[in-house]
């Protein structure tokens, strides 16, 4: 997933997209929007990121799951099978982008970059409904894919990636 | 400058200031599995030792009560989970990355054995309890011993138990501190929390939870030369533990900027009296001027000292747990 930080107005429709398309308990939320502040008045910089689950290329999450709830899937999403969950919290412990939380059924939730509808060739919730077309979702590993082009072409970033696990959302200045 | 504000509420149990999803019970159980490590790492050395009849406490009696420690240890954990009917899931697979699969079955060995241990024992201890005038626990054994007598099966396992009882303890001492270890290792495993994520923890663990397994020896034995090693052996340790904690701060300070603000916890931020004071002054430095001033002649109740180590045992694996979840790598 690359997201432009200059499109996004922090309008968080993402977030309610999400929690409608996946049920999401209320008080909780799978993804999130975080307001940056830069600098010294006058020269203040401001930006909002969108953020979620980086479906690591190196997942602590799976790596410290006893049981092997968390997978990755073909392709490269993060998910929990969630009757094989034990809810020990290690995954949560493990997440340096706290992506993780207690589902109040028991066993850990987030985000699955809505597989069910990549499955049908449509993208996930928070990307087709952003109003600014800020994010843009597609195969990283295809060198011919747009997204893999637009990452090429201009600057981005990861978070965190001093944490080692290689995320795999980019966000395009 | 930067700061950063959360546009949408987020107001997940556990997860904000900081991720907090692990508290006391974690933290006991820790304890209490470096506890019974301990004890049975010294049952084992000396039976394999010989010393069986020299040191009945701390081969025959001691590992009783590690069956009991870690049955505490086990309902502590499962406590603590969220997903507790799902539990078994942990026993359908073995995930060799995973510190707590490791864990997990490692206990469930330990406990199999620390359980068999004192069975086959059960003479011995009957013995032991005669031998002090003890009583009152006599109904207690004849009802265990006739258990063992009523089936064959559990008759068979304790009679092989004894006839390979050296093959055993092998087996037992290595699941012993394996069981020690991996109480830090399963800590350090996890790269999102700087202060965990150092490589010493787990020898660290190991230590602490050794020694507090001498202390508990020492407290409760009565035999006047098994305290007396007890207590050289714990004294040892507590100096290896001081130069791990040294050498785990050293660590940290000469990293990167997150393992510096993981140290600056203990180092002026709000951990600093907890551990320092309460865990390196009254839980190491304290017993081991008590343990060296009672060879030099002074009379001090070796519950003092045992009960100190014990204590800061516990306190130090609340402040790692606590300490730990803290720590985070800035955003």
């Amino acid at each position: 997933m690359a997201i432009e930080i200059n499109k996004c107005v922090g309008c968080a429709d993402c977030v309610v997209a999400c929690q409608t398309e996946n049920d999401v308990p209320i008080g909780y939320s799978r993804d999130w929007v975080v307001e940056k502040v830069k600098g010294y008045y006058p020269n203040i910089f401001l930006h909002f990121e969108t953020q979620r689950c980086n479906h690591c290329e190196d997942t602590p999450c799976v790596r410290t799951c006893p049981t092997g709830a968390s997978h990755v899937i073909e392709g490269g999403i993060v998910k929990v099978i969630h009757d094989e969950c034990i809810g020990c919290g290690a995954c949560i412990e493990s997440c340096p982008y706290d992506a993780r939380y207690f589902h109040p059924d028991g066993y850990v939730d987030k985000c699955t970059f809505c597989d069910h509808r990549v499955e049908d060739g449509l993208n996930p919730a928070c990307v087709s409904v952003c109003p600014t077309n800020c994010m843009h979702f597609g195969d990283l590993d295809d060198p011919d894919s747009d997204i893999s082009k637009l990452i090429v072409k201009r600057d981005s970033y990861t978070l965190l990636p001093e944490a080692g696990t290689a995320p795999q959302i980019y966000y395009l200045k | 400058m930067e700061e950063q504000l959360l546009v949408n509420t987020r107001d997940i149990y556990g997860l904000y200031p900081h991720v907090h999803v692990w508290g006391f019970p974690i933290a006991a159980y820790l304890f209490l599995g470096g506890l019974a490590a301990g004890i049975l790492l010294f049952a084992t050395i000396y039976y394999l030792r010989g010393k069986a009849d020299e040191m009945p406490f701390t081969v025959k009696i001691a590992p009783i009560f590690t069956f009991l420690i870690i049955m505490v240890g086990l309902v502590l954990l499962v406590y603590d989970l969220h997903h507790k009917l799902y539990v078994w899931q942990l026993f359908m697979t073995f995930r060799i990355e995973s510190p707590m699969s490791w864990g997990a079955w490692t206990l469930v060995g330990v406990s199999v054995f620390s359980l068999l241990w004192p069975l086959s024992y059960i003479d011995d201890i009957e013995a032991y309890l005669h031998e002090r005038n003890w009583r009152r626990l006599d109904g207690v054994t004849n009802f265990i011993r006739k258990f063992i007598h009523k089936w064959k099966i559990p008759h068979f396992i304790i009679l092989m138990f004894r006839k390979y009882r050296t093959f055993f303890a092998y087996i037992l001492l290595i699941l012993s501190v394996i069981l020690g270890i991996y109480t830090g290792i399963l800590l350090s495993a996890f790269n999102a929390h700087p202060l965990w994520n150092n490589s010493i923890l787990g020898p660290l663990f190991l230590v602490s939870g050794v020694s507090t397994g001498s202390a508990f020896v020492m407290w409760l034995s009565n035999n006047k030369k098994e305290r007396a090693l007890m207590s050289t052996i714990d004294m040892v340790l507590i100096a290896v533990e001081l130069f791990f904690i040294v050498h785990m701060i050293m660590g940290m300070q000469a990293g990167p900027e997150a393992y510096k603000q993981a140290a600056h916890l203990f180092l002026g931020g709000e951990f600093t009296v907890m551990f320092w004071v309460v865990f390196v002054g009254f839980g190491l430095v304290l017993p081991f001027i008590l343990e060296a001033m009672e060879f030099k002649g002074f009379h001090i109740h070796p519950a003092v000292p045992a009960l100190l180590v014990l204590m800061g045992g516990l306190v130090f694996r609340i402040i790692m747990v606590n300490a730990g979840q803290i720590s985070e790598y800035p955003f």
